[in-house]
């Protein structure tokens, strides 16, 4: 096992998969000579050449369009977003055109792509840069949804997202990039479509994915020491939905919490919590309570930053109450 | 009495429009500078947070452009707005306590350093989609048209947003219906760390305004006097219906695209660097001041002291002042309700 950043285990998947496929190519805004906004392509340029690490203007619409067109004729590209608050440009693309290929053109013609980069909020940077747009994405058919929560998910899945036949939006976590963990020395991929237990446990259920991962986790430490013993759900991927995994995960515990980074209106928690009272509302002992971000545009202001975002304490609390402990 | 020298009097009469200008633009373009070196230290301390990125050399551009126009026109732009801000008229007050997050901002504190906005002064916004303010200065423009208004719209972007879509939607519009507007690209040779020749198929940018059949202007943007002369022309031809202008100003930042990254070093030399230095905006209008003994160094040191002493009571004011309610998370949102 290597200690691997989030960022060095994206850029090892990368390489990797450039290296056993020719097809296989990587275009964004500052990716090849500068290494990347947030240095995910560190020493690709180097390594494979301008002819595979390609710089683009600033033409979201246009290079994310042209991803899709490469990929309809058979290359594999992954086209890097400098945040996904600025593919918005390039959603149209995305949606119309990539989401919709194999099924238009009645199963003729794929669009095997990834569209990747940083989504959500960092710290301060207001409105425009701090948004978790994966319910959107997941709410299309056609696409598949991916957002890595640690180091050794990121590499196993994004190689899974570029060897997969369909487009497929990956979504990083700035606030993750430097966060370190352990990485297999040996290949391996991880299944899209496949939650992650990331901590066991019998007496509730904590469903999370990309960056309530850690806060869940903390949650549930904190939780432990008052006797509650709680269970720990990765997504993974939100589109497919591994809804076994939820129901299983519900059938032991009875109680659940959802928390997403994201807003809460038609949020992803939203549909977990559909998929938990369709399939399972004989087995809660609790109503399912959802954490996450105060559904108002992400303020400037550190504290009324701080006091929007889904975090430790408020998944805590969250779980006190469908403990329906104090 | 000594003789005025021909040279001299010429440039009195090209310049007799502007003089009685001059000093109130010096002290402008200091006051930028010094309010965006002060940013950067606050910023390096921890009291902004975020993005930030500072206009450090572009101020001549901000005080060229904005001193022909009136109060009740409007102005947007993108992120790097601090000094069209101050330009504009908010006070250094509001901006830096904007920069700091506080109530007293000229955003609430909701804003931040990309998202200046002052209703009042028409300042329409700092806006941080590269590109996404672009239409709305023509909306500006049309809102004018509607309401039979002579106000006129100006709109700020950088060389490397005129590359995305938006540009070309909203020109061929402005064009196509005469709107009465201003589209400034602030042409500093990068974006982010992108040259514009990796960037552009033609590197002329106001050449693009052929595509349009609208006036495309070049204009030298560390040299305030020809961009207000620019100005000028093209609001004289906004305000009697006659259409846009495509204005590229080149111009230079100093420092790097944001404070994340260095100001020369990965993708631009030192060297260039330090040649873009030597035509400072407020080196070359202090020197044409001098030339036409409007200035002297007591009267430099006069401006900077005055100019220094404000910035120090902006930051003052943004450190002392609250941040906002808890409660103003939830505000804003939507309209009030009307009762
Ligand atoms: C649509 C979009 N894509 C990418 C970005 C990230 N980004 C912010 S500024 C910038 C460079 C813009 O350069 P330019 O327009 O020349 O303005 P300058 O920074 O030089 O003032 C980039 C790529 C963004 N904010 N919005």
């Amino acid at each position: 096992m290597a200690t691997l950043t989030y960022r060095d285990a994206l850029n090892a998947a990368l390489r990797e998969e450039m290296q056993r496929d020719d097809s296989v190519f990587l275009m964004g805004e500052e990716v090849a000579e500068y290494d990347g906004a947030y240095k995910v392509s560190r020493g690709l340029l180097r390594e494979f050449g301008p002819r595979r690490v390609v710089d683009t203007p600033i033409a979201e619409l246009g290079f994310t369009g042209i991803g899709v067109g490469a990929a309809m004729v058979g290359l594999r590209p992954i086209v890097e977003v400098m945040t996904f608050n600025f593919a918005l440009l390039a959603i149209d693309q995305i949606v119309n055109a990539a989401a919709k290929i194999r099924y238009m053109s009645g199963g003729q013609i794929g669009c095997p792509m990834v569209v990747r980069g940083p989504g959500g909020a960092a710290l301060q940077l207001g409105a425009q840069h701090s948004q978790a747009f994966e319910s959107w994405y997941a709410h299309i058919p056609g696409l598949k949804v991916v957002m890595p929560a640690t180091p050794a998910d990121a590499k196993g899945l994004l190689k899974s997202a570029i060897r997969d036949d369909n487009p497929v939006i990956f979504i990083e976590g700035e606030m993750l990039y430097n966060q370190k963990g352990d990485v297999p020395d040996e290949e391996y991929l991880i299944p899209l479509g496949k939650a992650d237990i990331k901590r066991p446990g019998k007496d509730v259920t904590i469903i999370c994915h990309s960056k309530t991962v850690a806060p869940a986790l903390n949650a549930a430490k904190t939780l432990s020491d008052e006797g509650i013993d709680a269970e720990v759900i990765d997504l993974r991927t939100i589109t497919p939905l591994d809804q076994d995994a939820i129901l299983a995960s519900v059938a032991k515990t009875n109680r659940v919490v959802v928390a997403e980074e994201g807003w809460g209106f038609a949020g992803v928690g939203a549909q977990v919590v559909d998929v938990i009272q369709r399939e399972a509302f004989d087995q809660l002992d609790a109503p399912v309570i959802r954490v996450h971000q105060a559904d108002v545009p992400m303020p400037y202001n550190k504290h009324l930053e701080k006091a929007a975002k889904a975090d430790a304490t408020r998944i805590a609390a969250a779980v006190h109450q469908v403990c329906y402990r104090n | 009495m000594a003789v005025e020298s021909p040279a001299r009097a010429r440039r009195r009469g090209t310049e007799a429009p502007y003089v009685d200008q001059y000093r109130d633009w010096l002290r402008m373009m200091i006051l930028i500078r010094r309010f965006e070196e002060k940013a950067g230290e606050a910023y390096s301390l921890g009291q902004i947070g975020g993005f930030c990125h500072l206009y450090i050399g572009q101020e001549a551009v901000a005080v060229g452009t904005i001193s022909a126009l009136r109060a009740d026109d409007y102005i947007v732009s993108a992120y790097r707005e601090h000094g069209q801000a101050l330009a504009r008229g908010l006070s250094s007050r509001s901006v830096m306590a904007e920069l700091f997050g506080k109530a007293t901002g000229c955003s609430h504190g909701k804003g931040g350093s990309m998202h200046l906005f002052d209703a009042a002064l028409h300042f329409m916004g700092g806006h941080g989609i590269v590109g996404g303010q672009i239409p709305l200065g023509a909306g500006f423009a049309f809102a004018a048209r509607y309401r039979n208004t002579d106000q006129v719209s100006l709109t700020y972007f950088g060389e490397a947003a005129a590359n995305i879509g938006s540009f070309h939607e909203t020109l061929n519009i402005a064009a196509l219906w005469r709107l009465p507007a201003l589209f400034i690209i602030e042409n500093n040779g990068y974006g982010m760390g992108t040259s514009l020749k990796r960037a552009a198929s033609i590197t002329d940018l106001h050449q693009r305004a052929a595509s349009y059949g609208i006036p495309g202007v070049e204009v030298d943007g560390q040299d305030v006097v020809a961009v207000r002369q620019t100005t000028d022309e093209a609001v004289r031809r906004a305000r009697a219906g006659e259409g846009p202008t495509l204005i590229e100003v080149k111009t230079f930042r100093y420092m790097g695209h944001s404070m994340s990254d260095a100001a020369s070093g990965t993708y631009r030399s030192k060297e260039e660097l330090d040649a873009s230095r030597q035509r400072d905006p407020i080196v070359l209008l202090e020197s044409r001041m001098r030339d036409l003994d409007m200035l002297d160094d007591a009267g430099v040191q006069e401006v900077e002291a005055s100019v220094v002493a404000e910035v120090a009571d902006a930051v003052k004011f943004a450190e002392e002042s609250p941040d906002p309610d808890p409660s103003e998370l939830w505000t804003n949102v939507y309209a009030p309700e009307p009762h």
